[in-house]
């Protein structure tokens, strides 16, 4: 019993840590790096310590001191209360949906089955997608509630892009499910122990349409237009100053992490290494004892499934910075018309390929 | 254990419930709505129907409300007069129709209780609620009312969209 609560609390920790502690702060860096690349600059190398400034890593430090040290600012007539906690209701899903996302396999540890995901529910796919539409919330009520035109504009567009980028993302999730016959993470993941039955051979219509979908959804360019700066100041979070828009880019930076995680155990294999099986794998490890073998395998594991993801959020990056921005209507054009489309013929197909290879 | 978690979520839902009814701003009530159906989905985890709970929150909270947001936002609605909720006159019919079915439902649940035995706990096989399991029920046992509901679900949307579009044209 309490070895279980232990081994569940340090699963939680393990996660938050590396979300907030690693990969939101590091992001922003990257992102700053990333786009000097692309546009031929140097980048962000002026915050120094001493004179040193290790390529700009304590941007960093300067953004957390600048978001913690600023006006906390609630523009006259605004809902004080909804103002003020939108920005959590935007972050939290965010990270709720780690709660079923499996980093690792299945180990034996001091006798000890130890299953690397927070939650093993049975309803896991559904469960990502329940969540991720709770996060149209946080963005709505933070543009409704400050009261402000630009704002407004901006939720408005939010609700309408997330619910449309939404249908895509839930009929591309039944292919998926189609394909593996469970709903939980953790068995869509072993099944693709074989290099063959990885995701992106067997939907490749879906991993295309997942990630553009996810994109739309994290509100990204290509796809952000209810943050448009030319248009709308900062859309849904221009009255938001301090650690509260801090929140908003916390959430945007994480939930990038999250779709390369999503992207990860649906369609590239999550945690396995090509043509390697876990069991050849324990082999190379023998001479180390159970226990010793299967943590190393669990080290190479979780290794791998974060290199993965780190892949999809440089994808992420490259992208961001090489398109230019959807015009609104073309985004609902791409939803509606395009995506929507695709993603019924893509349950239609693989429905009938399901069908005849029985 | 399993009331130590039952009783705060449950009075969450009521709270929020009254929330709904008694907000004067429209989003507000929205938001109360929202609250309330994650607390009943908390109320169906409890009671091991996992996927009744993530269906509740995909469709009422996911989808639904999020309509409501929108269509609140683009009709820009402002707050109630504050007469207070009680003092509308020409509501008293409404208001009487709503209490009756109240003291109805009251009387049900009442009747319900002190039959009931609260202290076991009813058995329940390891499938129960599984997504395996209503599947296979949904196509087996009740696959016509499925259909029908489905056929029911496509003349909505198409009438949805013939609605829309002779306003278009």
């Amino acid at each position: 019993m309490w070895v279980d609560l232990i081994i569940t609390l340090a699963k939680i920790l393990f996660i938050l840590a590396i979300l907030v502690g690693f990969f939101a702060p590091v992001l922003t860096w990257v992102e700053r790096k990333q786009s000097a690349l692309m546009q031929d600059r140097v980048g962000a190398n002026r915050a120094d310590i001493l004179g040193f400034t290790v390529l700009g890593l304590f941007h960093i430090i300067a953004d957390a001191v600048k978001m913690f040290t600023k006006e906390d600012f609630i523009p006259d007539g605004a809902n004080k209360v909804l103002h003020t906690i939108s920005p959590v209701i935007a972050l939290v899903p965010a990270l709720l949906t780690f709660a079923v996302v499996p980093f690792g396999g299945q180990y034996t540890l001091f006798d000890k089955e130890v299953n690397l995901v927070i939650s093993d529910l049975d309803v896991g796919l559904l469960f990502v997608f329940a969540i991720a539409s709770l996060a149209t919330y946080g963005y709505v009520i933070a543009g409704w509630s400050s009261n402000n035109n630009w704002s407004l504009l901006g939720s408005m567009r939010t609700a309408s892009q997330m619910i449309s980028y939404e249908v895509t993302i839930g009929l591309t999730i039944i292919g998926v499910l189609m394909v593996y016959g469970s709903m939980k993470l953790t068995e869509i993941g072993a099944i693709q122990e074989n290099f063959w039955m990885w995701g992106i051979f067997l939907q490749p219509l879906g991993f295309f349409m997942f990630l553009t979908a996810s994109i739309a959804e994290n509100k990204r360019i290509p796809f952000d237009a209810p943050e448009a700066e030319s248009e709308l100041v900062a859309g849904y979070f221009t009255e938001y100053s301090g650690l509260k828009f801090g929140m908003f880019f916390m959430a945007e930076f994480i939930e990038i992490v999250t779709i390369g995680a999503l992207m990860t155990i649906l369609f590239l294999g999550a945690w396995h290494i090509p043509f390697l099986t876990t069991a050849t794998l324990l082999s190379w490890f023998d001479f180390l004892g159970t226990t010793g073998s299967n943590l190393v395998v669990m080290f190479i594991h979780v290794g791998v499934f974060f290199a993965k993801v780190v892949f999809f959020v440089y994808l992420q990056m490259i992208i961001r910075w090489t398109l230019p921005r959807f015009r609104y209507d073309q985004i609902m054009k791409l939803g509606w018309k395009i995506l929507l489309p695709l993603s019924l013929a893509n349950i239609l197909v693989t429905g009938l390929v399901i069908l005849a290879l029985n | 254990m399993e009331l130590l978690i039952f009783y705060p979520l449950a009075g969450f839902c009521v709270v929020l419930a009254l929330g709904v009814v008694l907000n004067n701003s429209p989003v507000g009530s929205a938001i109360s709505l929202i609250g309330m159906m994650l607390g009943l989905a908390g109320i169906f985890v409890l009671q091991q129907a996992h996927f009744l709970a993530i269906l509740q929150i995909i469709i009422y909270a996911g989808a639904i409300m999020v309509l409501f947001m929108f269509v609140i936002m683009l009709l820009n609605l402002k707050e109630g007069d504050d007469t207070g909720w009680i003092a509308r006159e020409r509501n008293l019919l409404l208001s009487v129709l709503t209490g009756l079915l109240a003291v109805g439902i009251l009387y049900k649940i009442s009747g319900i209780l002190f039959t009931a035995e609260m202290d076991t706990p009813a058995i329940l096989p390891d499938s129960f609620g599984t997504v395996a399991t209503i599947g296979e029920t949904l196509f087996t046992d009740f696959v016509l009312p499925f259909e029908v509901a489905s056929i029911l679900l496509l003349a909505a949307m198409v009438g949805a969209v013939v609605l829309a579009k002779t306003k278009l044209d």
